[in-house]
């Protein structure tokens, strides 16, 4: 199993300020860009630091927010490029149907590729909810344009032979010709976040790598058990390392420690879907079924509300989830080395298994060296026991 | 239901009364909220309603995208019907097809009727001609719509699932035509001059998505046309006044004939 670093680089000194809205509305003079220098240098410290302990390293993007202040995944991904020689590096990722220029993502990916010497993975997104009034595309077509932003980018990397033509629905390029070509061949692995068995299906049948983020004990099975049912309909066998889960992680000395750090990581997760309700389903971006169900429920937020459930199925509210409750939804493994392992070990059992642990291993208010410290325990008490998990 | 075929695109479609033919063509939401202006109307003409692509329970064929795809239908609508002197109604984003309609050909339109109409653009770049309705908190998107939301919004929890899968189908096609240019045509302004019928533009004067100040620009910007507000109405006069607005149009309608 391979593991990997994850931050969303929040801008938490803007917290207290916010009120019911923590994206997409908030004014920027909230944001001080001293402050927020010395936070981008932190985090990127963090990330290079995995280079040391052996933790692959993933970066992710949103925009108009003061949750994440990665606004452009490919900017930290360039610096750590560079910055490291051996762990791989996961954009998840680029959310190509908000993206007016798939070109320009294919060549910011491929250059990273090549500059890291072919250590890149790269996602493709197609963004919460709250991301289309930022980029102000059209929701209803948010899927449709999704599709053919990936279709364009992998033609675009793997079409060696000059130029070709795009007259597509949504993008219309005559001489598409992309320069550096990624270092990966026939390209870099492409991974996609999926939160429903329906879009596993989807990204089964094209052999992609699945992040699965935030959907806990309980959905977490049904969303595996798509991807693997599917993949081998379409002749694919469905290894672990085409599953990918992320749990956010406190390790500590003691119980007490681990869980604390946890305690602030779980600060994301708090705050994650603070959005003014009017984000938080744009028209079009669901299923008609599904809207027409929010719509007689008196709005999205009350749908999701109900999406992170304790083991039994009881619902928790995520703006006030306390780490027993992110444990036993199975959003997180806190402890001692050996309370996160087993905690991982019986998730990873209960799901079928996966290849892949996306590790929050910061988030929240948990500083620089409480995060060192985090890593650290991490590679050091439960990274070499990983591989006693099996598949 | 009924249904209305035109060509290969099949349509839920409203009907009533007799006479001479009324074209109604409807907003982005609050459909159904329509049927008492329809029945009064009615009275006056045989009214012919149809539910846009993508509306209710109304088809979209794969490549109908923009405003312009909305035009040509119901221009061959009239076609294939083989409708004469209609009077064309349109209501915010159905107006904005009616205009669409007329730029192209007012050969089967007798008179148009705008209310509250969208599509153009006459403000800056920085300026909002038409409110974000995507970007308002609910209360204020309903305080902007309606002179009276109490009165005019129903109870969404009390429907079927028929009924709210039909209204956020609505919600989601009037997005796909409507996000991007936001609910204006940048070219149209300067087509305006080949609306070459007589038309009445009604406008709510408590209409918080449209203000009247649009609607005096827009009757200007039209080759003969008239205005008028209808008191206590938001964005949908004719919901919250249907008495009024049908008036407006019959006394319209009746004045046309004797010129």
């Amino acid at each position: 199993m391979k593991v990997w670093h994850f931050s969303e680089m929040a801008y938490h000194p803007a917290w207290p300020q916010l009120g019911d809205s923590y994206r997409v509305i908030i004014p920027s003079r909230l944001y001080d860009p001293k402050i927020g220098a010395d936070l981008y240098h932190r985090y990127l410290d963090e990330w290079a630091l995995c280079d040391e302990l052996g933790i692959n390293i993933m970066t992710n993007e949103h925009h108009a927010t003061a949750t994440c202040s990665d606004s452009v995944c490919t900017i930290p991904m360039a610096i750590l490029a560079r910055e490291t020689k051996k762990v791989r590096l996961l954009a998840l990722g680029m959310p190509i149907g908000n993206r007016s220029d798939p070109i320009r993502v294919a060549e910011e990916y491929a250059t990273i590729d090549v500059i890291s010497r072919g250590r890149l993975e790269m996602g493709f997104v197609r963004g919460v909810p709250f991301e289309i009034s930022p980029a102000n595309t059209n929701p209803a077509e948010l899927t449709e344009r999704f599709w053919e932003a990936h279709d364009l980018i992998l033609k675009a990397m793997t079409s060696l032979d000059g130029p070709f033509n795009w007259e597509g629905r949504h993008f219309h390029y005559r001489q598409v010709n992309v320069w550096p070509r990624p270092y990966q061949q026939p390209h870099p692995p492409v991974w996609t976040p999926v939160g429903s068995p329906e879009s596993a299906i989807e990204a089964a049948a094209r052999g992609m790598v699945i992040g699965v983020l935030n959907t806990g004990w309980v959905r977490t099975p049904a969303i595996f058990e798509a991807y693997r049912s599917k993949a081998r309909e379409v002749g694919r066998e469905p290894t672990p390392d085409r599953l990918a889960y992320m749990a956010l992680i406190g390790v500590g000395e003691t119980h007490e420690e681990g869980r604390r750090r946890a305690d602030q990581i779980l600060g994301y997760s708090r705050t994650s879907g603070i959005v003014a309700p009017q984000f938080a389903n744009p028209p079009g971006y669901v299923s008609p079924r599904a809207a027409a169900q929010m719509l007689k429920a008196g709005g999205a937020m009350g749908a999701r509300a109900t999406r992170v459930q304790t083991k039994d199925g009881r619902p928790i509210n995520p703006r006030t989830m306390s780490v027993d409750e992110a444990i036993d939804a199975g959003l997180s493994f806190a402890g001692t080395p050996d309370d996160v392992f087993d905690q991982l070990r019986a998730f990873y059992n209960h799901v079928g298994g996966f290849g892949h642990l996306l590790m929050m291993g910061q988030g929240g208010l948990l500083n620089h060296e409480e995060t060192v410290t985090n890593l650290t325990l991490f590679s050091k008490s439960v990274l070499p026991r990983v591989g006693e998990l099996a598949g | 239901m009924e249904r209305i075929q035109i060509g290969a695109v099949s349509l839920e479609v409203l009907t009533a009364g007799e006479g001479p033919p009324l074209l109604f063509l409807h907003g982005g939401d609050y459909f159904l909220q329509n049927r008492d202006f329809i029945e009064k109307l009615a009275r006056h003409w045989r009214v012919i309603v149809p539910r846009h692509p993508g509306f209710g329970q109304s088809e979209r064929p794969d490549g109908f995208r923009t405003v312009h795809d909305l035009a040509y239908l119901y221009l061959d609508l009239l076609e294939r019907q083989d409708l004469r002197n209609v009077m064309l109604v349109g209501s915010s984003l159905g107006g904005w097809i009616a205009l669409e309609m007329c730029v192209r050909c007012v050969e089967r339109i007798g008179c148009l009727a705008l209310i509250d109409a969208l599509g153009v653009k006459f403000g800056g770049r920085e300026e909002r001609d038409i409110a974000d309705i995507y970007a308002l908190p609910g209360d204020e998107l309903l305080r902007r719509t309606f002179f009276d939301p109490r009165r005019a919004v129903p109870d969404y929890a009390r429907l079927d699932d028929a009924e709210a899968t039909a209204i956020v189908r609505d919600r989601a096609a009037t997005a796909l035509y409507g996000w991007r240019p936001y609910m204006h045509n940048p070219g149209l302004r300067q087509w305006l001059h080949r609306v070459r019928v007589l038309a009445l533009v009604l406008w709510g004067d408590n209409d918080g998505i449209v203000a009247p100040g649009y609607g005096e620009k827009l009757y200007r910007s039209l080759p003969d046309a008239k205005f008028e507000l209808i008191r206590e109405a938001g964005h949908y006069p004719q919901i919250e006044r249907p008495d009024e607005v049908v008036d407006a149009i019959e006394r319209f309608a009746r004045a046309e004939v004797l010129r």
